[in-house]
């Protein structure tokens, strides 16, 4: 399994904060997304979204090999303190 | 002294910063700044959310930032995270120094890269409904100040 963090507005379009999903679309984030409702995957792969894998953030564009037990947060952009 | 913390209740600035004070009697100059929930405009909460693995390593880094940037002997930082109400403080940042002009610099620094380039998300309730904070352009200005 697979956890995924959804932060700031992100939370609200998946309705949970976290959501644990299993690893059978292959260890990469797009079989990832495949298997997630249409309008969340998009706003995942928006062009201001950060990703962080077992909390380091990943370099723009990355493509992560994925395991099991990982977290994998979307970080949509900060609105400061 | 690094005083970085992430709170999860409502904290009175004035007893942080006494501690702070007396911490450093070699102290020449404390600059210090408190960010509140604006009163008026009909917001009736802020909620602050954030990461746990990135929000307090980054104000961690940011404060060795501020401490490698100016003489300083020390740095406060604290930082809300939940539910706020009109008047209640966000964020606390202080710095001591020997002369003025670093305490403030370091200050202003560490509020400018606060509000731009940390881990939190904030939105706010007017009217009993929720709305998410959009990053501001003013403060990504506010932080290329810091980029020459």
């Amino acid at each position: 399994m697979l956890k995924l963090v959804f932060l700031g507005r992100l939370e609200d379009l998946a309705g949970v904060g976290e959501m644990l999903v299993p690893l059978d679309g292959g260890q990469t984030l797009s079989g990832v997304l495949a298997g997630l409702p249409g309008d969340l995957a998009a706003a995942l792969q928006g062009p201001k979204v950060k990703l962080a894998q077992n909390g380091a953030l990943l370099p723009p564009g990355a493509e992560p090999v994925l395991a099991d037990g990982d977290e994998l947060a979307f970080l949509p952009p900060v609105s400061g303190g | 002294m690094r005083n970085v913390r992430l709170l999860t209740a409502p904290f009175d600035p004035n007893a942080e910063i006494d501690p702070f004070a007396r911490a450093h009697p070699e102290a020449g100059a404390i600059a210090s700044f408190v960010g509140k929930v604006r009163p008026g405009g009909g917001v009736e909460a802020l909620e602050l959310s954030h990461y746990p693995p990135l929000t307090l390593p980054g104000m961690e880094t940011l404060a060795d930032e501020a401490m490698r940037r100016w003489p300083l002997m020390g740095v406060l930082l604290l930082h809300r995270t939940g539910l706020l109400y009109p008047g209640e403080p966000i964020v606390m940042v202080a710095a001591v120094s020997s002369h003025r002009r670093a305490a403030f610099e370091a200050t202003d620094f560490v509020m400018d890269h606060l509000k731009s380039d940390s881990w939190f998300w904030k939105r706010e309730q007017v009217g009993g409904q929720w709305r998410w904070i959009e990053p501001r352009g003013e403060d990504h200005a506010d932080l290329k100040r810091w980029q020459a």
